[in-house]
């Protein structure tokens, strides 16, 4: 062999040698049993420094409060993007094995695919396993694993209402529906009234909206999996309600089939293309920036209903701060998630001031909140509707420990046949057989009950 | 040989010295490469070479990793999706690359000529949508291209008519393909134009003593001289092309179910790995899209050496 080139081959295994060695052998914390508050006061009274990776803006504010209570941590808030990139960024930095943060967020349905991978640190043993009951139980129970493990702490909720423009009802006088079989001849009436205008968009790639449906109808595809034991049910009736539902409702051309979050749809709202936006707690305060000039036209009303004289509702979205793994300061980092999302003070600047929506039932409960008039929603008492909506929230909903990839799926197969008025139950058995088919590659053993 | 000549004439004195200068120029001359070469290793052939280790494994989310040798690569050849995506851009590029070139080439040639009175004017305002970053582009024309309430949607309402739906299923590719004209032209203009200021004033003169006209000056020597450019611009399409990314991975916001998950193999990849955490397959399908791309441009080059040796 020429001796140049096993020199240079040399250098690269050397080179690459430790890389792949640090991709694989990571720090990670092992839990304790259980940590006494003497262990705590000890941490939290030594020099530190914590990492945040957040996306809400403003919550320096919670962490000032943090940093009153426990001046000898000092934590460091980032900002790495919002939703899919933050994700991305933060899978990125724990397999690399070093450049995460102590402290994330995430959203409620990431929260099995980090415990998959064992990136999440069990805040039990921290305290966490006795503030349970400060939460609302559908947000409790999403954050907490079959074994008593606490994998996250609950931010912000958003149970589902429906947003709707009384001036467009009232001008054509449509009743506010109250279940989805009015919501369809509503949909047919408003159609025939007005071209221009439709009764409600159905995101073909909001994966998430679609999964509070199928959490209202009763459907749970994922629910009973346990670790690698995964069933998929994306067929049930109730699944498939729900699918026809929608699809039905496409075919006829009785609502807007437009992608949504983007420049396009904050403009159909500002428009009134939209007479209704069926959406969560969280959605009220969005709109209020994205459609401004329509101030004092919308009201909120509870999500309608399957069965008349019935008040179930669901979940989309909403966060939870988690604590990695591979945090070097497990202590600090578990007690600075459980502070800023069960202080008063920080719990309260959370729902008045970022207007993230409250899992807590201390905020829920108080009437400075749940009292508030909200003059886009002509004087409404916004927060205590949805205070009341949470309430009927079905507290068992389970997560796929891929649940992006299945939201991927869902565009492609159920999103893409609403949108293009092809057959949507159909559709529900391709979004079945390509989760299956990934999960199996994956490694689970799948289960179609 | 001199160094053999001199081994031998030389005293060994005189030898040493010269061995000591050769090995401090040789030093000064690493010295020189090193900041690149260090950054070359560093950031593209240690991770080229650690994503084709990274390749050869399987990791999954349940049973750790295992070695799996080719198999991602057996995968990668048996995917339609990606081949559908790589048929996707090659058809772009057939579209797209032809109309840029051209023209870019008379702009070029436009410019050169001198007719244009406010050249300098020209130039710029040919080459400043290229200064604009490609992200903030996209949603530009995202915004222009708005079905609803985009400027051509409400332009076409206001005299009567129907705008096409620039985000349809079957309009997308061209959409995706003026974006990237529109970006690029300008680029590629000021290479051409770069290229024909070297052209020596010389030829021209004796041309138009011959009795040349303008049109055949730029048919039978600019052009002719623009060989070497046209080639490098060509090279940089190619693998632009069959990279795209940026275009499509914004307007997926706006079209999700047109731009699907494998639209362009490099979205492909890019899904794999951040959305399915399939990191090995993606850097498989990273891999043999590379391998695309290197046979593309070779038999462009093998093609155009061909002929021009003809």
């Amino acid at each position: 062999m020429h001796p140049r080139f096993s020199r240079r081959s040399g250098l690269a295994a050397a080179l690459a040698g430790p890389l792949a060695l640090a991709a694989c052998g990571r720090h990670t914390v092992d839990p304790p049993a259980n940590v006494t508050q003497a262990q705590i006061d000890e941490a939290m009274d030594k020099p530190t420094e914590l990492n945040f990776w957040t996306w809400v803006p403003g919550i320096e504010k919670e962490v000032e409060l943090f940093h009153q209570a426990y001046p000898k941590v000092k934590v460091d808030v980032v900002n790495a993007g919002q939703g899919n990139p933050h994700y991305a960024k933060l899978r990125t930095a724990l397999r690399a094995g070093n450049g995460a943060p102590d402290i994330a967020q995430l959203e409620y349905q990431m929260i099995q695919s980090f415990v998959i991978t064992d990136d999440l640190l069990d805040l039990a043993p921290y305290g966490a396993k006795d503030i349970g009951d400060q939460f609302v139980e559908f947000a409790w129970s999403q954050v907490s694993g079959a074994n008593g493990e606490v994998w996250a702490i609950p931010q912000d909720t958003g149970p589902m209402g429906m947003l709707y423009r009384e001036d467009i009802f009232q001008a054509h006088g449509i009743d506010v529906p109250a279940t989805w079989d009015d919501f369809a001849a509503a949909a047919a009436a408003l159609r025939a009234a007005d071209p221009e205008v439709y009764l409600t968009n159905f995101a073909p790639s909001q994966g998430a909206f679609f999964a509070a449906m199928l959490w209202q109808a009763g459907a749970d595809p994922f629910g009973g999996s346990e670790g690698p034991d995964l069933n998929v049910d994306l067929t049930s009736p109730e699944a498939e309600k729900v699918a026809r539902y929608w699809g039905d409702l496409s075919e006829q051309d009785l609502i807007a089939v437009d992608a949504d979050f983007n420049d396009q749809w904050y403009q159909a709202l500002n428009k009134g293309k939209y007479a209704t936006w069926v959406a969560p707690a969280w959605a009220p305060t969005f709109l209020q920036s994205a459609a401004a000039s329509t101030s004092g036209l919308w009201r909120v009303a509870p999500l309608p209903q399957w069965e008349a004289g019935q008040q179930v509702s669901s979940n989309w979205g909403g966060s939870t701060s988690a604590v990695m793994a591979t945090t070097r300061n497990p202590i600090a980092a578990a007690v600075f998630a459980q502070f800023i999302n069960t202080d008063p003070k920080s719990t309260a600047t959370m729902a008045n001031e970022q207007f993230l929506y409250p899992p807590a039932k201390a905020i829920l409960d108080d009437p400075a909140f749940t009292g508030q008039q909200l003059e886009f929603y002509g004087g409404q008492e916004v927060n205590g509707l949805f205070a009341q909506i949470g309430e009927s929230v079905h507290p068992d909903f389970q997560w796929a420990p891929f649940q992006d990839k299945v939201y991927a799926d869902f565009t492609a197969t159920v999103g893409t046949a609403v949108a293009e008025k092809t057959d949507a139950v159909a559709a529900m058995e391709a979004w079945q057989q390509r989760t299956e088919e990934y999960a199996k590659y994956q490694g689970f053993t799948v289960r179609r009950p | 040989m001199t160094d053999t000549r001199t081994l031998r004439q030389g005293t060994p004195r005189a030898f040493t010295a010269r061995k000591i200068r050769r090995g401090r120029k040789a030093l000064a001359g690493y010295m020189f490469v090193a900041p690149f070469m260090i950054v070359f290793l560093a950031m593209f052939a240690l991770p080229l070479l650690y994503a084709a280790y990274f390749s050869l494994f399987r990791e999954q989310l349940v049973g750790g990793n295992v070695f799996v040798g080719l198999e991602n690569y057996t995968r990668a050849f048996g995917d339609e999706q990606l081949w559908t995506g790589i048929a996707r851009v090659c058809l772009f590029f057939l579209i797209q690359v032809p109309i840029m070139l051209v023209a870019a080439l008379a702009f070029a040639l436009a410019l050169d000529t001198g007719l244009t009175r406010l050249k300098r004017t020209t130039r710029l305002g040919i080459f400043v949508p290229y200064a604009v970053p490609g992200v903030i582009a996209t949603l530009m024309w995202g915004f222009l291209y708005g079905p609803d309430f985009g400027p051509f949607a409400q332009l076409a309402e206001a005299v009567g008519l129907s705008a096409p739906d620039f985000l349809s299923k079957h309009l997308m590719l061209g959409s995706l393909a003026n974006i990237v004209f529109w970006e690029f032209t300008g680029y590629n203009m000021v290479i051409l134009y770069a290229a024909l200021r070297s052209v020596s004033t010389d030829i021209y003169e004796a041309a138009a003593v011959d009795g040349a006209g303008q049109w055949r000056i730029a048919w039978s020597i600019k052009i002719p001289a623009l060989k070497g450019a046209l080639a490098v611009c060509m090279i940089f399409s190619i693998i632009g092309s069959l990279q795209l990314f940026n275009e499509p991975q914004l307007m997926q916001s706006l079209a999700p179910t047109v731009i699907d998950e494998a639209y362009t193999p490099n979205l492909y990849a890019y899904n794999l790995a951040f959305v399915g955490q399939e990191y090995n397959y993606a850097a498989a399908v990273s891999f043999v899209l590379g391998l695309v791309i290197l046979a593309g441009s070779y038999a462009f080059m093998f093609a155009t050496d061909r002929r021009s040796r003809r």
